[in-house]
């Protein structure tokens, strides 16, 4: 046989047919949300069912409030977003699709309960409605979003057709220094290939880097390989892999797991495989990174200055500069740390994990919170986990507020919001303009970066005030 | 779907890099049913101020109000997979972006709903976008079936299409029925992928 790249040989399992080089691809497992009501909409205007309805998964968690939890689903106080927490779960049994539902003891957001329940495994091909998708990749799965048609189409023939992407391997080798996550390595990886620099790709990490990472970790770079543009992330399946998924609800168990094992140590890349594209990283190089502007590409590390526009390489990249300080109140040549902030917001697909939740916990045991600071975990298991090692009481002594699961401030259609003109250092994904409310301003970090924000009321290098500490 | 074959109309350019989708339909229109009332919502609140008025925008002005293509730069439509920017621009009257690359879930968006989207070369687009400035309310011309451009200028660019994204746009195809011809073949693949890994399917514990 050829050699094959990992993402090779997961695309290869997986094709059913093909025509003039657009393959019909065969789907695992399918991830839907709230925002799924135009497939299932489309699927009842055509009369479809779902196909495979056991290998869909439900969850409410992009409308889903993060407080008064305890009055259900009738506490919901907006009728809009109260509707399509109802509408999900009216569709999730007319088909018979398993929902994690708002009152569920697992619920929480599509990217974090699959992977904590075993439905996320290597070598599947997991297609979502909703971009960041990619994270489960970080099991050495083939996994990206799709749009409401799309999903529509997996929903009525568990399938999709697709064409072949490219694949780029980017390399992290060394020690990531103190202080610095794999928020800062993705980050830094946007910032030096440009928010379009991965499109058309999929992504393959590695490097010692990447494998001396959680699976946490792991879960936060793939999860924004789609702010580079990338269609898909993934990492190689190891020890590390098969420890986290051991014992987990849907993983195999007995005979099971050792068929399975058969079949995952075979998914990592050849040693010859060739990728379209190489990009190459000093881990030792990185610090912790903020954004500035209004991509996630602005992205620089803490000690940098806001760019100036005239310091740009051509007059496009100039008005480029100059239109995102303009929305973001920003001045070329301020110290990034000195960039005052109105919130801090700790959750999202990208960073709510038991691990996330635990570094923001060690800063903000340093202090006290001087502005409104949400600590938000990515699901009900997470929230019981951090409850148990008393990390809810480090917070909550500490000025933070402990919220209940979902996407809350990050995507900002649950009544979480932003108020115009207000600045938040956040841990989610997306610093686009009006992303967590009209006219709001976020500042891409990581978790100990948001919480160190939340102590100094500005941008702050969690490295002096853990010295400081 | 309806087809797409090709259109003479007004061309907007929009020379903003990176727009994502959040900016052509901002979340919270995301739970709006389908239908004309996304006309309204496309590049919401870059187009009107929280009392309703209309703030500066292109689309906002005649010509562009009428502007049935898009010409854009580079990476238009990253961000989420939300394919009510697609309803947005739809509803708004565009039936085609040209831009130098696109956010790749937003394109098979477009695809998917009779809006097609053609990727060119970045100092062609540029050039086209100048001509749209020095001379607003001019038209281009997108033949699909040639697979072919015409600018204001009269200059032809020619771009490329998958032979079945192409068949798909020009005769309205949905993909769904094209795929229930494959019924028997996926479930051949199924039987046998199960017997390959059958804990896939087991009961969770």
């Amino acid at each position: 046989m050829s050699v094959q790249t990992m993402f090779d040989k997961i695309w290869a399992r997986h094709t059913v047919a093909e025509e003039e080089g657009e393959l019909l691809l065969y789907v695992d497992r399918a991830l839907i949300h709230e925002g799924s009501s135009h497939s299932f909409a489309a699927l009842a205007a055509q009369e479809r069912a779902v196909f495979r309805p056991r290998q869909v998964f439900a969850f409410n968690d992009h409308y889903v409030p993060t407080s008064g939890r305890e009055r259900g689903v009738q506490g919901i106080a907006n009728p809009e977003i109260r509707n399509m927490v109802i509408k999900l779960a009216a569709n999730s049994a007319e088909h018979g699709v398993r929902l994690f539902g708002i009152d569920d003891p697992q619920q929480g957001i599509l990217h974090i309960v699959p992977p904590e329940l075993g439905i996320t495994q290597p070598g599947l091909f997991i297609v979502g409605a909703d971009s960041h998708t990619s994270t489960h990749g970080a099991f050495g799965c083939l996994a990206f979003g799709v749009g409401a048609s799309e999903m529509m189409h997996v929903m009525a023939t568990q399938s999709i057709w697709q064409r072949k992407p490219k694949t780029m391997r980017i390399n992290i080798d060394g020690e990531l220094g103190f202080g610095v996550t794999a928020k800062d390595v993705i980050l830094a990886i946007i910032a030096k290939i440009g928010a379009g620099g991965a499109t058309g790709h999929v992504i393959e990490y590695a490097g010692s880097t990447i494998a001396a990472m959680s699976m946490e970790a792991r879960m936060t770079v793939c999860n924004m390989s789609i702010e580079a543009g990338g269609r898909a992330g993934m990492i190689a399946p190891d020890a590390t892999t098969y420890a986290y998924l051991a014992d987990r609800p849907y993983a195999p168990a007995g005979k099971a797991w050792d068929e399975a094992m058969a079949v995952w140590t075979r998914l990592p890349s050849d040693a010859a495989a060739k990728f379209d594209q190489t990009v190459q990283l000093d881990a030792a190089q990185l610090a912790p990174m903020v954004t500035w502007g209004t991509s996630p590409e602005h992205a620089l590390p803490i000690n940098g200055c806001v760019p100036d526009p005239r310091d740009a390489a051509n007059t496009t990249q100039g008005a480029e500069i100059r239109a995102a300080l303009d929305y973001m109140a920003l001045q070329p040549g301020t110290r990034l740390s000195d960039i005052a902030v109105d919130r801090v917001f700790i959750g999202s697909c990208t960073n709510s994990r038991i691990e996330d939740i635990r570094a923001a916990a060690a800063v903000a045991k340093l202090g006290r919170a001087k502005v409104t600071a949400w600590v938000v975990p990515g699901s009900r298991t997470v929230q019981r986990q951090a409850e148990q090692e008393g990390l809810d009481r480090i917070f909550t002594a500490a000025g933070f507020e402990w919220r209940d699961p979902g996407c809350s401030l990050c995507t900002a259609i649950n009544g979480d919001q932003l108020q115009p003109g207000e600045r938040c250092a956040s841990t989610s994904n997306r610093n686009f303009k009006g992303r967590q409310g009209t006219g709001g301003r976020t500042h891409l970090v990581s978790p100990a970066m948001a919480a160190a924000a939340a102590l100094t009321g500005h941008l702050t290098d969690v490295r002096e005030l853990a010295k400081k500490g | 779907m309806q087809p797409f074959t090709t259109i003479t109309a007004i061309a907007a350019p929009i020379d903003e890099a990176n727009v994502d989708t959040n900016q052509l339909c901002p979340t919270r229109f995301n739970k709006v049913p389908r239908g004309p009332q996304y006309a309204h919502v496309l590049f919401h609140d870059r187009r009107f101020n929280a009392d309703g008025t209309e703030k500066e925008f292109l689309l906002n002005v005649e010509p562009f109000r009428s502007a049935a293509i898009i010409v854009a730069n580079r990476n238009w439509g990253c961000g989420s997979s939300r394919e009510s920017a697609v309803y947005a621009l739809y509803e708004f009257g565009i039936r085609c972006v040209i831009a130098p690359s696109f956010g790749d879930i937003h394109a098979n968006n477009c695809s998917k709903n009779g809006l097609l989207p053609v990727v060119l070369p970045e100092a062609e687009v540029a050039s086209i976008r100048a001509q749209l400035r020095d001379r607003p309310g001019a038209t281009v011309t997108v033949d699909l079936q040639e697979q072919t451009v015409t600018d204001p200028a009269g200059r032809v660019h020619r771009f490329e299409i998958h032979p079945v994204r192409k068949k798909c746009l020009l005769e309205g195809l949905d993909d769904v029925a094209r795929t229930q011809e494959y019924r028997s073949r996926i479930e051949e693949f199924e039987a046998e992928y199960r017997a390959e890994r059958p804990w896939l399917y087991a009961e969770k514990r």
